[in-house]
C-alpha cells in the first residue's frame, strides 16, 4: 500500500497552493519605499569600438536620477568566473574582464553600454533611448571555426586569440586512443551539433538592491538558485563588500534550469547604485532582454570516433569537441564542457581508452554556461547517437549492442578519472523493454504505415554525475569553490521544526520533500516541520541547487543536523526517565527506555532543552539547535535507459512523439510523485532541444531566435504521455540516504533517444542515406534530410 | 510603450471621425498592434479602439452569404460560422492560442494583412468582398502585398462578405516557433469555379494558386495537384524553411485541403 507520509510517499507539493494562487513572492514582488528603476542601454551590434557615450541629453530629461556607464566601474571588479581550467600546455585559460558595464568594447548584441536609473520604469527607458553610445562597428567573430581561423578578429585582443583553452582529457590516454583507433576493426564516427539554447524560465531574472546608510548594510534581491554564491561572488570579487555587510535574498523564483545560478551585471549594478543614490533600484527583465543576457546553455560542436570489435564491443572513443563560451566567461562556463562533460564520456559503458579534446572559444555572442544537464546531455549525446550509428553499420540490434558493452561490476573505474559507486544498467534495461512495449513496435509500425508515416523506435542510455561535489577532488579540477552544503535544524520548544538549508528550491519541491525526511527520522507529522531557504541572513552558508545535488548533498546535510539534533535529545530523554543514554531509542515521536515500558515524548524533550528545570546543565547546553556540514565523498551516478517512437510524415518532415518510455535509476526516492514530475519536465525540455529549440545568431551576430516567435519553445501538444518508472533503484552507497538525485536526468537522456527514433523511422523508411540529423530536428530539417 | 491618447467610439461614424486626427491609428483586437507598441516600435499619437463598436460585431448567414463584422473575434467566428461555413469556422478556430482568439478580430487581420495570417487565404479563395466605413472592395483588389491593402488612411473594414463555398476547408502547417502559418491553403469549390489561396509562402503576401485552381475545375481530388509544381521563386526563407519547402509544402497542403472539403 502507498504509504501516505514520510520518505517514499507521494506528498502533495505545499508550496503549490501559494504559487498556484498568486501568492508566490518573486523578485518581482519585491517593492521598497522610494525604489528607482533601471533601464539598460545594450548594444545593438556584436561587436565594436566604444568611442564614446554621451549621456547629457538623456540625463537631462524628467525623472532621470542618474547615468552610469562603464566608468563608474572602473574601480571596482569584473564580474568573475569561478573555474579555471588548465589546457594541456600547461597554460591555464585566458580569462579576460568582464566589465559590469562594457568599457572599451560592445563583445556581444546586449552588452550593457549604460543604465539610466529614474523614477519611473517608463522615464528611464525614454532616457536610455536618448543615450547616444558612439560604436565603430568590428567584424565579429560568431562561428567557433572562423574564431580560430587565422587573422579573425579578436573577441578580446589582450588575450591574443580567440581559444580560451584546449584542454584534453585524459591527456595520457591520448597517444593510446589514437593508436587504438588507427587499429580498430570498425570505426564510426559522427559529426555533430549540440544546439545552443536560451533557456527561457518562466519567470525572468530580476534584482532589487537596496542599501541602509544608518548601518552601511546592502542587501539584494535577486532571482538566484544559490543567495550564498552571489554574495561571495558580488561580495568579494566585484563590489568589495565583506559578506556581513551584505544580504543576498532569492525568495521564491520561477524556474532556474541553470541559468540562474550565476552572477550577472545586473545584480551587481542595483546592488552598486543603490549605495551610490541612497534608494532601493530595481531591475525586472523583458522578455526580449533575457534572450540577450540570459546565460545561453550547450553549442558544442563535436566529432566523435567510436572503435569497435567485430561483435560490437567497444575499444576506444575520441571526441574533439569546440565548446562556445560566448563574448565573457560566465561564472562556470569553463567547467561544463571539460569536468562536466569530459567525465562522462565512458557513459554506462566499458571502454578501455577515451580521450576527450576540447576547445572553447571565444565568440560575439551571450556568454554560455550551465544550462539543465550542464555537459553530461552533450557527453550523452554523442556517445548515444554514434553507438546507435555503429549498432547500425554493424547490424547489431540497438539494444543488444548497449548490454554487450554495460558495466555490469561496482564500484567501477572510468578511464575518465569517476568512479561509479553502482548501478544496474541491465535491470534498468529490462524495465525499458517491458515498459516501452518494445515487442509491439513492429505492430504500430504498421498501422502507420497505414497512414503514410514512417514510425521509428529510439533507445539509449545515459549516465550522469550528480550531487556536486567532492571539495577536494573539483579543488584539483579547477573549481574556486567547496561544493559542501550545510543546513542547521531548529527545535523549538514545543516541538516544531524549522530546517535552514542552503539549497534552494526553485520548483524542486524541497518544503514538501525535506519534511518527509525529517518526520521519518524523528515520528512526527510533516506539518510540524518547516523548511526556510534562500536568505543569508537566515540560513547558514549554502551552495545552492545545481547539478541534481539539494537532497544528496542538501539533504545529506539537513540530516547530519538532525542526527545531531537527536543525540542530544536522547541526552536529556535520558536524564528525564534517570535511564542510561546508550539505552534510549527514538521511535513514531516517543523517547523510549530500551526493554521497559518507560517513555517520554519528542514535545516534553523539546520543552526540557528550553525551559531546563529539570536539565543536566552541568553537561549540557539548554536549547536544541545543530548545524551540520556536509561534503560528499564521490559524485552520485543516476543512470537510466529511455526509449520513444516518432511518427514522421515524410510528405512534410513533420515528427509527432507517440510515445516515451524513462527507466530510470535514482536510488532510493522520497516522494515518488514529485521526482515523476522531475523527470516529465526534464523530458520535456530534452524534447525541447532535440525537436524544437535552438538560438541562431546571423553572420553579424543578431540573435535570429530574439523572440518566441523565432524561437520555438515546446509545447504541451509536442510532448507526449510519458511512462515513467523508477523502481530499478540502488541506493548511492556514500550518502546517508542513499539518494543520487534526479532532476536532470530526463534533460540528459532524452535528447539522443528522439534523434535516435527519427533516424531509425528515416531508415526504415527507406531513406538509408540519413545517418544524423542537428537538432532541432525542425519539419523543414527532416524534410531537407530526406531530400538529401 | 510610449504615451498617445486613447479613444473608444460606439459608431463608425465617430471612429472614422476619430481617425482623422493626426497620427492616429485604429485599435482592432491588438494582437499585432498592442506588442508592437510594447516593444517602442510604433507611437502612434492616439489610438482608436474599435471594440465598442456594436454594429461591427457579429456572424449572419443569408442566401448563401456569410456576412462577419469587422469587430468580430476569431473566437466568435469559430462557434457561430460553424453551421454556415464549417471551414471558416475551423480556420478561426486554429488561430493563435484561446487568449489570441478572443481578442483578435477579422478585420484587424485582414488590414494589417500578415503574409503569415490564415483569414487572408479564406477571403481571398472564397471571393469575399471588404466591406469599409465608406465602399466595397472586391478581395482579388484589396491585397497589395506585405502588410499593404487598398485601405486608405482611416478606413475601417466594417463587414465581410463571403459567399459560402460548395465545398472548402484550410489546411495551415504551422511554423514550430510563432505557430503562424508557414503555408496555409485554403480551397474553395463554387458554381464558379475553383479558387486556391496560399498563406504564409509568398514574399508578396497570400496569392492565389491558378495552376491548381485550373486542376482542381477540372477534377477536384488531392490526385489532380499532385503532379503540380510551384515554383520556389518569390517563396520566403528563414530558419523555419527554405523556399523550396515552402514551395513544397504548397503542394502538399493544397491536396490536404481539397481532399478535407
Amino acid at each position: 500500500m502507498p504509504k501516505d507520509s514520510g520518505i517514499g510517499a507521494s506528498v502533495k507539493r505545499r508550496e503549490d497552493v501559494r504559487f498556484l494562487t498568486g501568492r508566490g513572492r518573486y523578485t518581482d514582488d519585491i517593492n521598497l519605499r522610494g525604489q528607482a528603476h533601471v533601464a539598460f542601454l545594450r548594444a545593438n551590434v556584436a561587436h565594436g569600438r566604444l568611442r564614446g557615450v554621451d549621456v547629457a541629453a538623456a540625463a537631462a530629461m524628467p525623472g532621470v536620477l542618474r547615468i552610469f556607464t562603464g566608468a563608474d566601474f572602473a574601480a571596482v571588479g569584473g564580474l568573475p568566473c569561478g573555474w579555471q581550467v588548465t589546457g594541456r600546455d600547461g597554460q591555464v585559460m585566458k580569462e579576460p574582464r568582464h566589465p559590469v558595464l562594457a568599457a572599451g568594447k560592445v563583445r556581444h548584441v546586449g552588452d550593457p553600454i549604460a543604465a539610466v536609473v529614474a523614477e519611473t520604469l517608463e522615464a528611464a527607458r525614454d532616457a536610455a533611448e536618448a543615450i547616444v553610445a558612439d560604436i565603430e562597428e568590428l567584424p565579429a567573430v560568431i562561428d567557433m571555426r572562423g574564431a580560430l581561423a587565422a587573422g579573425a578578429p579578436l573577441v578580446h585582443e589582450e588575450a591574443g586569440t580567440n581559444l580560451c583553452f584546449d584542454w584534453g582529457f585524459v591527456e595520457d590516454n591520448r597517444a593510446a586512443t589514437d593508436a587504438a583507433i588507427a587499429a580498430a576493426p570498425h570505426v564510426t564516427t559522427l559529426d555533430l551539433v549540440n544546439n545552443r539554447l536560451i533557456p527561457n524560465a518562466m519567470e525572468p531574472r530580476a534584482a532589487v538592491g537596496d542599501y541602509n546608510p544608518a548601518t552601511g548594510d546592502s542587501t539584494l534581491y535577486t532571482t538566484s538558485q544559490n543567495p550564498h554564491v552571489i554574495r561571495l561572488l558580488m561580495g568579494a570579487f566585484v563590489l568589495g563588500i565583506p559578506e556581513h555587510k551584505l544580504r543576498v535574498v532569492a525568495p521564491d523564483v520561477g524556474g532556474g534550469f541553470g541559468s540562474k545560478i550565476f552572477h550577472y551585471a545586473e545584480e551587481a549594478f542595483v546592488t552598486f547604485a543603490a549605495r551610490a543614490l541612497n534608494r532601493p533600484v530595481k531591475w525586472t527583465a523583458q522578455r526580449s532582454e533575457s534572450a540577450l543576457s540570459d546565460a545561453h546553455g550547450r553549442d558544442h560542436v563535436t566529432r566523435i570516433d567510436l572503435a569497435l570489435d567485430r561483435e560490437g564491443h567497444f575499444l576506444a572513443i575520441r571526441t574533439r569537441t569546440l565548446a562556445n563560451m560566448g563574448a565573457y566567461l560566465s561564472t562556470f562556463a569553463p567547467s561544463v564542457p571539460t569536468y562536466l562533460h569530459g567525465t562522462l564520456m565512458a557513459g554506462n559503458y566499458r571502454t578501455p581508452l577515451i580521450h576527450v579534446g576540447v576547445q572553447a572559444v571565444f565568440t560575439n555572442t551571450v556568454p554560455v554556461d550551465a544550462y539543465r544537464g550542464a555537459g553530461r546531455p552533450e557527453a550523452t549525446f554523442q556517445l548515444e547517437r554514434v553507438i546507435d550509428k555503429a549498432a547500425r553499420e554493424l547490424g547489431i540490434d540497438p539494444v543488444e549492442i548497449r548490454r554487450r558493452n554495460f558495466i555490469d561490476r561496482f564500484p567501477y573505474q572510468t578511464p575518465v578519472a569517476v568512479a561509479y559507486d553502482t548501478g544496474n544498467y541491465h535491470a534498468t534495461m529490462d524495465k525499458l523493454v517491458a515498459i516501452a512495449d518494445l515487442a509491439g513496435f513492429e505492430g504500430r509500425r504498421q498501422a502507420s504505415a497505414r497512414k503514410g508515416l514512417l514510425r521509428g523506435l529510439g533507445v539509449n542510455c545515459y549516465i550522469e554525475a550528480c550531487g556536486i561535489a567532492p571539495s577536494h577532488l573539483v579543488g584539483q579540477l579547477g573549481a574556486r569553490a567547496g561544493l559542501y552544503e550545510s543546513a542547521t535544524v531548529r527545535v523549538n520548544a514545543t516541538g516544531g521544526i524549522v530546517v535552514m538549508t542552503g539549497s534552494h528550491s526553485h520548483g524542486q519541491g524541497h518544503e514538501t520533500t525535506f519534511p518527509q525526511v525529517i518526520a521519518d527520522m524523528i515520528g512526527i507529522p510533516e506539518s510540524q516541520v518547516e523548511i526556510v531557504h534562500g536568505d543569508t541572513a537566515n540560513t547558514p552558508m549554502g551552495m545552492g541547487t545545481y547539478g541534481s545535488r539539494s537532497l544528496a548533498v542538501g539533504g545529506s546535510a539537513m540530516v547530519r543536523a538532525a542526527g545531531k539534533v537527536i543525540a542530544k535529545a536522547k541526552k536529556i530523554a535520558a536524564h528525564l526517565m534517570e535511564a542510561a543514554e546508550g539505552d534510549i531509542t527514538l521511535r513514531d515521536g516517543k523517547f523510549t527506555v530500551a526493554g521497559t515500558d518507560r517513555s517520554v515524548d519528542w514535545g516534553a524533550v523539546c520543552l526540557a532543552a528550553y525551559v531546563p528545570h529539570n536539565y543536566p546543565l552541568a553537561e549540557l547546553e539548554p536549547g536544541l539547535e545543530e548545524t551540520a556540514f556536509y561534503d560528499p565523498a564521490n559524485f552520485t551516478f543516476p543512470a537510466g535507459a529511455y526509449a520513444c517512437e516518432v511518427e514522421v510524415d515524410p510528405e512534410t518532415g513533420r515528427v509527432v512523439i507517440d510515445r516515451f518510455a524513462a527507466a530510470d535509476d535514482f536510488g532510493n526516492v522520497v516522494n515518488p510523485m514529485i521526482v515523476d514530475g522531475q523527470v516529465h519536465g526534464g523530458i520535456g525540455q530534452g524534447i525541447g532541444q532535440a525537436l524544437c529549440e535552438g538560438a541562431v545568431y546571423d553572420a553579424n551576430g543578431q540573435l535570429v531566435t530574439g523572440s518566441y516567435m523565432d524561437y520555438a519553445m515546446p509545447r504541451a501538444d509536442d510532448v507526449p504521455s510519458y511512462v515513467v518508472d523508477h523502481s530499478c533503484a540502488t541506493p548511492c552507497t556514500h550518502n546517508p540516504l542513499g539518494v543520487k538525485g534526479c532532476g536532470e536526468a530526463g534533460a540528459i537522456g532524452s535528447p539522443p533517444t528522439v534523434v535516435n527514433a527519427v533516424i531509425d523511422a528515416l531508415q526504415r523508411g527507406g531513406h538509408r542515406h540519413v545517418t544524423h540529423i542537428d537538432m532541432p530536428l525542425s519539419p523543414a530539417r527532416v524534410w531537407a534530410a530526406i531530400r538529401g | 510603450m510610449y504615451a498617445f491618447e486613447f479613444t473608444r467610439p460606439q459608431t463608425v461614424a465617430a471612429a472614422v471621425a476619430a481617425l482623422k486626427g493626426a497620427d492616429a491609428q485604429a485599435l482592432g483586437g491588438g494582437q499585432t498592434l498592442i506588442p508592437t507598441l510594447r516593444q517602442r516600435l510604433a507611437s502612434p499619437a492616439r489610438l482608436v479602439s474599435l471594440a465598442a463598436i456594436a454594429e461591427m460585431r457579429g456572424v449572419a448567414a443569408a442566401g448563401g452569404v456569410l456576412t462577419v463584422g469587422g469587430g468580430t473575434t476569431h473566437a466568435a467566428v469559430a462557434r457561430e460560422a460553424a453551421a454556415p461555413f464549417p471551414a471558416l469556422a475551423r480556420l478561426a478556430g486554429r488561430i493563435g492560442d484561446p487568449a489570441v482568439r478572443s481578442r483578435g478580430t477579422i478585420g484587424g487581420s485582414l488590414a494589417n494583412n500578415d503574409p503569415s495570417a490564415c483569414y487572408p487565404a479564406a477571403a481571398l479563395a472564397a471571393a469575399a468582398t471588404i466591406v469599409t466605413d465608406r465602399r466595397e472592395i472586391a478581395v482579388d483588389d484589396f491585397f497589395r502585398g506585405l502588410f499593404a491593402t487598398a485601405l486608405a488612411t482611416g478606413e475601417i473594414i466594417t463587414r465581410v462578405r463571403f459567399p459560402i463555398p460548395a465545398r472548402a476547408a484550410y489546411a495551415k502547417f504551422l511554423q514550430p516557433a510563432s505557430r503562424f502559418a508557414l503555408v496555409g491553403v485554403f480551397v474553395a469549390k463554387s458554381s464558379a469555379g475553383v479558387r486556391v489561396a496560399v498563406t504564409g509562402a509568398a514574399e508578396r503576401g497570400v496569392f492565389r494558386w491558378t495552376a491548381a485552381e485550373t486542376a482542381l475545375a477540372a477534377d477536384f481530388r488531392p490526385e489532380a495537384v499532385k503532379g503540380l509544381r510551384m515554383a520556389a521563386e518569390g517563396m520566403i526563407g528563414d530558419l523555419h524553411g527554405s523556399p523550396e519547402y515552402r514551395a513544397h509544402l504548397v503542394g502538399v497542403m493544397t491536396a490536404r485541403a481539397v481532399a478535407a472539403a
